[in-house]
């Protein structure tokens, strides 16, 4: 009855025929079918970043204020008052393709645990989407799917969701964007990770039974040649949030005890990768009792229970004695607490099933041991020679700027995100500062003055037609972002969303993104401590926009200094600061208008940028800034009824000097920007440090009555154009 | 005065309605646990918002069982004060502890918004601090806050003035436009005939402090306040009136 392995079934189990041999002559034996298993999900992408680690090293992980960085469950910073700020961000893009509204709820369940087996109480979701084009017949089933998906887990559980971005491009029509960030807040000396130590210390199993859902979700759903087609739909997990908010509570009551050695969730090859994990990264050995593992389904298979993906459960060590303990907390919360396994000092990983061992693999070979690859890179120079030209002499200016920017405001990437956001429960933990709809979202930190900046930015636009200077714009975005509500830019967590790495222009777009990332952070002074990495995103031969979606958390030593993007009060000066040049490439402006994906992403200069960042965190410091926005997709023009559309929703009067196009002058999104608006009695001290720094700095005009006015340009009626921009989604969506 | 909040499994706003309770109001806040049978002497139970036993079947439908609850039928029923927000709102009509019950959004779809609502009666402990038509702005956020009854019991309701608050737009009327969940008569929040059990769908707690956005849920806390202390005074004591929108 036994299955006999051989390497078509490797094969079938997606380990090439290298990989098999690698797996037999670390074992010095044939695999039995459950190890077999079990090295095709560990060494899975997904799960072994074997396309990605070599590459990932370059990255700048280290800062003073970095307590946890790559390589836990995710990363932790300082953030005084004895505390931590604990985040991930993760994508959960091929489950959400086949199924929106699980694959989106699960992906939110799945980074809420990798927080909260931090020992940190999750705070804040923050969640970055991309879909294909609204006009594509599939995408208003899967952006309702996937929003209520958000709202249903996070909502119930009990996390706000405080921001995200959601962007529409046809280069993502079948295979989507999820990419799911949870901020946590702990005790900078209490915070638990997952290295398994002490021989006998007892293994505990806690949280949902196990059953057959999500069975190779992790190396199957995540690998080439797989389109996002409905018979994958049972290889997807099914979320279950209020058992989570057992969980959850549970965890935090017990990691208040000295009784947790380790511990770690369940995700992607659930209680294998759990196991596995903490035995290596402890340097020790773990067996397992898969008959005590706890069962939704009688008759499962070994081979099932060390793969299923079943949702809702942890894994952890236990000083030994304390099992009763334990088991006492959890019950409390109505779950189980079994244990199933004890450390030990062989460093093997073995699962014992009905009196024999199915499983005996030395955990290294399952990590550090995986294979590493560094996969051919060729950069496809014809295709971005040719989608970086750019004539703008042939671009003509539109007739009638008003109806312009209308088109701007209406178009999908740059109107209201309210028809999502109003899903989410953006307040509960009552200490939400600023809720979405902001440059960046501010969270108060309980019990303290500070306040988190927390924003997650990525214009695949600008990847598309450079993937360097794309990454290194995304970094930036996300730090103006922070610096916009007066936060300083702390740490960053990145979700690296590629095609497939087999491919070799897709991996010269990894490594240019990866370049990207690395500079701007060492530019500015920002760690990665997290991360993640998603490849084979491609339906039908066909890779999505390189996208590194760049999520940021800033710091406000005083939260009351927070500044919003809107206009505060009737009078005020209206200011710019920073440099427009005649840029177009790759703007909203020429894809709305123009139907134009072309050009060179803008300018930026680094050095520029901090400088910009000193004069607004300097000019917030001194209470300066009644509002500040960064000025992006859409350029200063949507900037300027951005900051209309909020607050008490005031107009503004402004005169632009010209000596450019027009259109550019607009709708260019130079970067190293921000529109605030000042009391005139302060223009002064804002000139003065403006000068002291080098930044540029404009008076456009002032705060005044209900219409947007761009002297000699247009004239708009704040609340009709408020309408239009607000309504597009709501319109489009039903 | 000492507040009691309910925690059941799977609530969410307890933790807050703590807060605003102990740093906000400087009270005595006490957490209860859903399988506790004792309210240790509170004179005021919170069954706070969030998603009892995941509300897989009707919301609040399990809650109203845990042991607990029999604890709040009785001090209901002695005249002690009860305040169920949303979630809260769900059980006490689940436990028959108030009329009408809440269904789906007539949007199907979950709503968190800021919304204004106007105080219709001042009869109760805790709108007794504000004037009759005054216009709060507090936030919702709920899937299941359609509250509905039957022909008669929305009648009566209406006569013995049970209806506290209603959604309104930003100048006070009760216009179809400015209902977010598709409720009869814009109902917000009713009242039980001995108007010492409110509930309402809007979240008061998440409207007590100005850095988060708003006070106005502080004159529903603040009135609870005033009300209690009229009793032990003997008269009515003015309450700390909160400003407006």
């Amino acid at each position: 009855m036994a299955v006999v392995v051989t390497a078509a079934l490797a094969a079938e189990h997606g380990l090439t025929a290298e990989e098999y041999e690698k797996a037999c002559a670390l074992l010095g034996r044939t695999p039995t079918l459950e190890e077999l298993g079990v090295f095709a999900v560990m060494w899975s992408e997904h799960c072994s970043y074997k396309s990605s680690r070599a590459l990932l090293r370059q990255l700048p992980t280290k800062g003073p204020a970095v307590l946890q960085g790559p390589g836990e469950n995710a990363g932790a910073v300082d953030i005084g008052d004895g505390l931590a700020a604990v985040f991930k961000i993760e994508s959960h893009n091929h489950p959400s393709a086949v199924e929106p509204f699980q694959g989106a709820a699960t992906g939110v369940g799945g980074i809420l645990r990798d927080v909260f087996t931090m020992g940190a109480r999750p705070v804040a979701i923050l969640d970055a989407l991309r879909f294909g084009s609204l006009e594509h017949p599939r995408t208003p089933y899967l952006v309702k799917g996937v929003v209520a998906g958000i709202g249903h887990y996070g909502n119930c559980v009990g996390v706000p969701t405080v921001g995200g971005d959601v962007y529409f491009d046809a280069g993502y029509d079948r295979n989507i964007l999820v990419n799911a960030f949870t901020l946590g807040i702990a005790p900078r000396d209490r915070l638990f990770r997952a290295r398994a130590a002490g021989p006998g210390n007892p293994v505990i199993y806690v949280g949902s039974r196990t059953g057959r859902d999500g069975i190779h979700g992790a190396s199957l759903l995540a690998s080439a040649g797989l389109d996002a087609s409905a018979d994958k739909r049972p290889a997807v997990q099914v979320g279950d949030p209020f058992t989570e908010k057992l969980l959850l509570e549970a965890c935090l009551e017990l990691m208040r005890t000295d009784y947790v050695v380790a511990i770690q969730d369940m995700g992607a090859a659930g209680l294998t990768s759990s196991a596995v994990e903490m035995a290596s990264r402890g340097g020790a050995g773990i067996v397992l009792d898969l008959d005590a593992v706890p069962v939704r389904e009688p008759d499962m298979t070994p081979y099932e229970l060390l793969l299923s993906e079943s949702q809702e459960r942890m894994l952890l060590v236990a000083r030994a004695g304390t099992e009763e303990a334990v088991a006492a907390i959890f019950r409390r919360w109505d779950l189980q607490a079994v244990v199933v396994g004890r450390v030990t000092d062989d460093g093997v990983f073995r699962a014992r099933w009905r009196g024999r061992e199915v499983c005996a693999i030395p955990a290294a070979a399952l990590t550090e041991a995986a294979p590493v690859y560094r996969r051919p890179a060729e950069e496809p120079v014809a295709r971005l020679e040719e989608a970086q030209r750019l004539e703008l002499a042939a671009v003509r200016e539109p007739a009638d700027v008003e109806q312009a920017l209308l088109a701007l405001l209406e178009s999908p990437n740059c109107c209201s995100r309210e028809w999502v956001y109003r899903q989410y429960d953006q307040l509960v933990g009552g200490n939400t500062v600023v809720r979405p709809g902001g440059d960046a979202a501010v969270i108060r930190v309980e019990g303290t003055r500070r306040g988190l900046a927390l924003t997650v930015d990525g214009n695949s636009r600008y990847t598309r037609l450079d993937p360097y200077l794309g990454a290194v714009l995304a970094v930036v975005e996300a730090a103006r972002n922070c610096v916009a509500v007066g936060a300083r830019p702390l740490a960053v967590s990145d979700c690296l969303n590629y095609g497939n790495p087999e491919q070799p222009d897709v991996m010269w777009e990894f490594q240019q993104g990866i370049a990207g990332i690395r500079d701007a952070c060492l530019a500015l002074g920002v760690p990665v401590v997290s991360g993640n990495v998603s490849f084979y995103n491609e339906t039908e031969g066909r890779s999505i926009p390189p996208t590194p979606v760049i999520a940021m958390v800033g710091l406000l030593e005083d939260v009351e200094a927070h500044v919003t993007p809107w206009w505060k009060a009737e009078g005020d000066a209206v200011v710019l600061l920073g440099r427009t040049r005649e840029e177009l490439g790759g703007s909203e402006y020429l894809a709305v208008l123009h139907g134009l994906v072309r050009g060179t992403p803008p300018w930026i200069d680094l050095e520029a940028e901090k400088r910009l960042h000193r004069v607004v965190l300097e000019a917030v410091g001194e209470r300066l800034l009644r509002s500040a926005h960064d000025v992006a997709e859409g350029g200063l023009a949507v900037a300027l009824a951005e900051s209309c559309f909020g607050g008490p929703r005031l107009g503004v009067r402004v005169t632009l000097e010209r000596g450019m196009r027009t259109d550019a002058l607009l709708f260019g999104e130079s970067q190293s920007r921000m529109l605030v608006s000042v009391r005139r009695r302060h223009l002064g001290r804002l000139r003065d440090l403006c000068r002291r720094e080098d930044v540029p700095l404009a008076v456009l005009g002032e705060v005044r009555g209900t219409h947007l006015v761009i002297a000699d340009l247009l004239d708009l009626p704040v609340e009709t154009a408020r309408e239009r921009w607000r309504r597009v989604l709501e319109r489009r969506l039903g | 005065m000492r507040w009691g909040v309910v925690t059941f499994p799977g609530s969410n706003d307890d933790r807050d309605v703590l807060r605003v309770v102990e740093r906000v109001l400087g009270d005595e806040a006490v957490s209860l646990w859903h399988k506790d049978t004792d309210l240790r002497g509170v004179d005021c139970v919170v069954l706070p918002g969030g998603f009892s036993y995941g509300d897989y079947l009707r919301c609040g439908a399990l809650a109203r069982f845990s042991p607990i609850m029999e604890a709040v039928r009785a001090h209901a029923a002695a005249g002690g004060l009860v305040l169920g927000t949303c979630n809260g709102f769900q059980i006490l009509c689940e436990a028959g502890l108030l009329p009408g019950a809440l269904v789906r959004n007539r949007s199907l779809r979950f709503v968190c918004d800021v919304v204004t609502v106007r105080v219709e009666r001042t009869d109760t402990p805790f709108t007794y601090g504000c004037r009759t038509g005054d216009l709060l702005a507090l936030p919702i956020k709920h899937g299941e806050g359609c509250w509905i009854a039957d022909e008669a019991t929305l009648a009566a309701v209406e006569a013995a003035g049970q209806i506290v608050l209603r959604y309104t737009d930003r100048a006070g009327r009760a216009v179809p436009e400015a209902n977010p969940n598709g409720s009869m008569a814009n109902v917000a929040g009713v009242c039980n005939a001995g108007r010492n059990v409110l509930g309402l769908m809007p979240h008061p707690e998440h409207a007590a402090e100005r850095l988060l956005g708003g006070e106005d849920g502080l004159r529903l806390f603040r009135s609870a306040q005033a009300w209690l202390g009229r009793s032990a005074a003997g008269g009515r004591r003015e309450p700390t009136v909160v400003p407006g929108p």
